[in-house]
């Protein structure tokens, strides 16, 4: 098998192919992680503009700008085209660019099923986005898509949903079976398992919690679709079925894939401290321990979005506790962060800055987390803007700032050119102000008792929601300046040399900037080891 | 420095600090928290949240003061070269076992208060209530009364064309009364979709799931208003089915009671009375207004491809057999559900109204339907 490869590809002046065909046939890693990456920043655009029509309505009480029902289908579709087309393609787009190159890999172990897992998702969300246009609306029940109002009280489109939802779950699918299998058969002589880079690690237990939970999801719309179009009373009570199985069924996809939007950032922002603090990261084995140990307890802590629906005394118990332990090993990660900027010799470089920026703001999320947890206070946070704070803060400066740190702290080796540092930092603090502008008072929102997906509100809570709307667009427009320092990468700028960053260390930044069409067509002869040399 | 900007940058910031320095201002700083609420149980969960909130303010403060610290101290220009350690059991160990222990110290009081919450005796009253798209509905199972409780804000308050109320979004037209100092137990269910419903000042929310019935009490010793949510998203006005407690002295309540019972007596003895056109059409568009407007929109023009309309259909113009049974039965794997719920005098009345209003008389055979009609449609069929 190598040799072919070898025997096809040695000739370093073998390029990509010129013209549309290069991103529709390619099969080489980093066409296919640009496509992602690009396919993601557009669904990161159309999601956000969804976003600024919700915080638009909500800047002041009474219906101004649309009718409840669209605001409903609004919040679906900011909800969904966001989790599977802004934050899983853009990590997925990271994992084919940096796995091959990180453990010393020619390319992806199946390259074909590669460009396939990416060319059926602008079908998906075609279908998803044309259900705006059909007879009834979009979608509009949340992207929890919860049973009934998804099946019996639906719009006509929830079966273009269902079709949907079913390609996106193939195309993550694939793309997880993909990363599972390069990093188990492709690594580089002496790239072991625990000498891998963490970003490597995390993508790994990313992927085998896709595997494991993409196909429960691809089952709850399957029953959906039964029950709407072939008479089946799973979740008809009227027939005999039963809600509540739906979330139960849903949360057991749902809780896996929010640590599927968050492990890979914690290998993004492990080498990026790393790098920034010249310093080695503190704890590497309790970082990949920790990162297994959260992909574990993820599958017994679903019933915590549930807490509400009337579970059993035992059963609350049970999930409060598990969901707590959690915090442990999220806190050993957390510190582990902070020990490696502790006696190092911190530079702030945007990426930098977003990832410290991250570790804060993540922490956030994770504390209010903590307190969702407590079962008792739970019944008043639940549902309310408490909620939508907490998972924003997790979600948006957590998976999106990491990403947006990946961006530019890979930059420079995917297009061999250095980002306007200035401009990189106004982005920074434009995105930092108005994450924290738009979110943090949704805290207060929830716990003076309003509760989420309402289209208007109380007088009470006018003048927060302002607030946070005044936020919400400030980070919302800022994103277009992100776009245009991206661009003007690509096209040009200061030369990036190999090493690109002082700090850097690892695979990736041996070769040379930009990394060119082909690398590692033979295994690197490893005189460090990527994560623990000094 | 990361603070290290042009002059332009600095510029461009501060006009922003002024842009949201307007609604910062006027922002009302107290409203910060959550509310203490007004019976035992809401009181403890309170102090719950708060002792979790500083835990959890403590061991932020602690973590982003040791960051802040080299984020200060070890920076490139002040700290040259490096630290070289990269572990340290005892510390990884002890910052492994501490957190476990202050989250036992959490879980220990917060599963005390889920005992006590979790307490499905009966209650000296108890109260079935129902959740509909979108609106609530209050059985009270020992005093025999039931009713509806809709939001009663103006549309034209929603749309903005006169100012708010001071209870906008959270009034209705009927509130639910329970007695002071009395255990009341709520039977909490689902009609059509799941709802939630929420008392804040109480420390309830329990999801309303067809099929299924929750469970959860209280004891309110201070009589007053209290308003809530529904909080699991319910359709398109979800936000608008509040929820208003009122709570009065035990003979107060009494009194209430037989008011609400003489009403319903009065209600059925206008089953037999005779109807005139006029009559069954005021009546009726009242009841449409409330059941009906949400969903066939206020011309009974409908909404394409979800709610079908009223204005022109075939049913409401010559078929009335067909147009009782829809509101008695409901429509399978549809969003109309039976209203059978609503007293003979409602739906003989909102039948009527859609069979008449909008054109609807001239087009079709025009028909009424009586009272009468829709107790014939109860009676067991042989």
């Amino acid at each position: 098998m190598s040799a072919v490869i070898e025997n096809h590809h040695d000739d370093h002046h073998h390029g990509p192919a010129k013209g549309i065909t290069r991103w529709l046939y390619t099969t080489n890693h980093k066409d296919i992680g640009t496509l992602y990456l690009w396919f993601s920043f557009a669904m990161f655009l159309i999601g956000g503009a969804m976003a600024m029509i919700i915080r638009a309505e909500l800047f002041q009480p009474g219906m101004q700008i649309v009718e409840p029902e669209f605001y409903n289908q609004m919040i679906t579709l900011h909800g969904l085209i966001m989790i599977f087309g802004g934050v899983m393609p853009a990590f997925v787009g990271l994992a084919n660019w940096l796995v091959p190159m990180q453990i010393g890999a020619p390319d992806m172990a199946l390259p074909r099923m590669n460009n396939l897992s990416f060319w059926i998702l602008p079908f998906a969300f075609f279908i998803l986005l044309s259900s705006l246009f059909m007879e009834g609306g979009a979608p509009n029940f949340g992207w929890t898509f919860y049973a009934p109002l998804s099946t019996t009280y639906a719009p006509p489109s929830v079966t273009f949903f269902i079709f949907s939802v079913h390609i996106m779950g193939a195309s993550s699918i694939m793309g997880s079976i993909n990363v599972v299998v390069t990093i188990m058969n492709m690594r580089a002589p002496g790239v072991t398992l625990m000498k891998m880079p963490l970003f490597v690690w995390s993508w790994l237990i990313t992927a085998y919690l896709l595997i494991a939970v993409m196909p429960v999801l691809a089952g709850a719309v399957t029953m959906m679709l039964m029950d709407i179009h072939f008479g089946t009373s799973f979740f008809n009570a009227a027939g005999g079925g039963d809600p509540v199985l739906f979330q139960h069924i849903f949360w057991f996809f749902g809780h896996p894939e929010v640590y599927i939007m968050i492990l890979p950032a914690f290998g993004i922002v492990s080498h990026i401290i790393e790098t920034f603090s010249r310093k080695q990261l503190f704890g590497y084995s309790s970082m990949v321990w920790a990162m297994l140990s959260i992909a574990i307890l993820s599958f017994v802590v679903w019933a915590h979005h549930m807490f509400t629906v009337g579970l059993p005394l035992a059963a609350e118990i049970f999930f409060m506790w598990a969901t707590m332990l959690i915090a442990v090993p999220t806190g050993v990660k957390v510190f582990n962060w902070v020990a490696t900027m502790f006696r190092g010799s911190i530079t702030f470089e945007t990426p930098m800055l977003f990832a410290i920026s991250f570790v804060v703001l993540f922490t956030i999320g994770g504390l209010s987390g903590l307190m969702l947890a407590i079962v008792p206070a739970d019944f008043q946070y639940h549902d309310t803007y408490f909620v939508v704070a907490h998972f924003h803060y997790v979600l948006v400066p957590g998976a999106i700032f990491s990403i947006m740190a990946a961006v530019y702290y890979w930059i420079p080796k995917w297009t061999g050119n250095m980002y306007d540092e200035r401009l990189g930092k106004l982005h920074f603090w434009l995105s930092f102000i108005g994450v924290n502008v738009a979110f943090f008072p949704q805290h207060f929102i929830g716990l003076a008792g309003m509760p989420r997906r309402y289209p208007d509100y109380a007088l009470q809570f006018a003048d927060w929601n302002m607030v946070s709307s005044v936020g919400a667009f400030l980070f919302g427009f800022s994103q277009l300046l992100f776009l245009f320092i991206v661009l003007k990468t690509v096209m040009g700028g200061k030369k990036a040399t190999a090493q690109v960053w002082e700090g850097a260390k690892g695979l990736e930044w041996s070769v040379e900037s930009p990394a060119p069409y082909h690398t590692f067509t033979t295994p690197p002869e490893l005189d460090w080891t990527p994560s623990k040399a000094d | 420095m990361f603070f290290k900007f042009s002059r332009n940058l600095n510029k461009s910031l501060s006009l922003l600090v002024i842009f949201l320095a307007t609604p910062l201002l006027n922002a009302d700083w107290f409203a910060l928290n959550m509310t203490r609420g007004i019976t035992d149980i809401s009181n403890e969960v309170f102090e719950l949240h708060m002792l979790i909130f500083w835990i959890c303010v403590a061991i932020g403060a602690l973590v982003f003061a040791v960051m802040f610290y080299s984020m200060w101290a070890h920076t490139k220009k002040k700290n040259p070269v490096p630290a070289k350690f990269h572990e340290n059991h005892k510390l990884e160990i002890a910052w492994t076992i501490i957190p476990f222990l202050i989250l036992i110290a959490m879980a220990i009081p917060a599963s005390k208060t889920l005992v006590k919450i979790y307490d499905d005796e009966a209650g000296d009253i108890n109260i079935q209530v129902t959740g509909y798209q979108w609106k609530w509905q209050y059985r009270y199972l020992e005093d025999d009364v039931s009713f509806f409780s809709n939001l009663s804000t103006d549309l034209d308050e929603i749309y903005n064309l006169v100012p708010k109320g001071e209870n906008y979004l959270q009034e209705v037209d009927e509130m639910v009364v329970i007695p002071a100092g009395k255990k009341v137990r709520f039977l909490i269910t689902a009609n059509d979709v799941i709802h939630s419903w929420w008392m804040p000042a109480f420390a309830i929310k329990q999801d309303a799931i067809p099929g299924f019935v929750n469970t959860a009490w209280t004891v309110v010793d201070t009589p007053g208003i209290y308003r809530g949510k529904c909080t699991e998203l319910c359709g398109k006005n979800h936000g608008f089915m509040p929820i208003v407690v009122k709570v009065v002295e035990q003979d107060e309540y009494d009194l209430w009671v037989d008011n609400k019972r003489q009403e319903a007596i009065k209600l059925a003895e206008l089953t037999t009375k005779d109807w005139s056109t006029e009559e069954l059409m005021e009546r009726g568009q009242t009841v449409y207004e409330v059941n009906c407007v949400a969903c066939h929109q206020t011309e009974g023009q409908g909404i394409a491809g979800i709610f079908p309309a009223l204005v022109g259909s075939e049913i409401a113009l010559y078929d009335k057999e067909r147009h009782i049974e829809i509101l008695m039965e409901g429509v399978q794997g549809a969003a109309m559900n039976s209203f059978d719920y609503l007293s003979e005098v409602e739906l003989a009345a909102v039948i009527t109204y859609s069979r008449q209003a909008w054109g609807n008389a001239e087009k079709g055979d025009g028909e009424i339907v009586v009272p009468k009609e829709i107790v014939d449609y109860k009676e067991p069929k042989i």
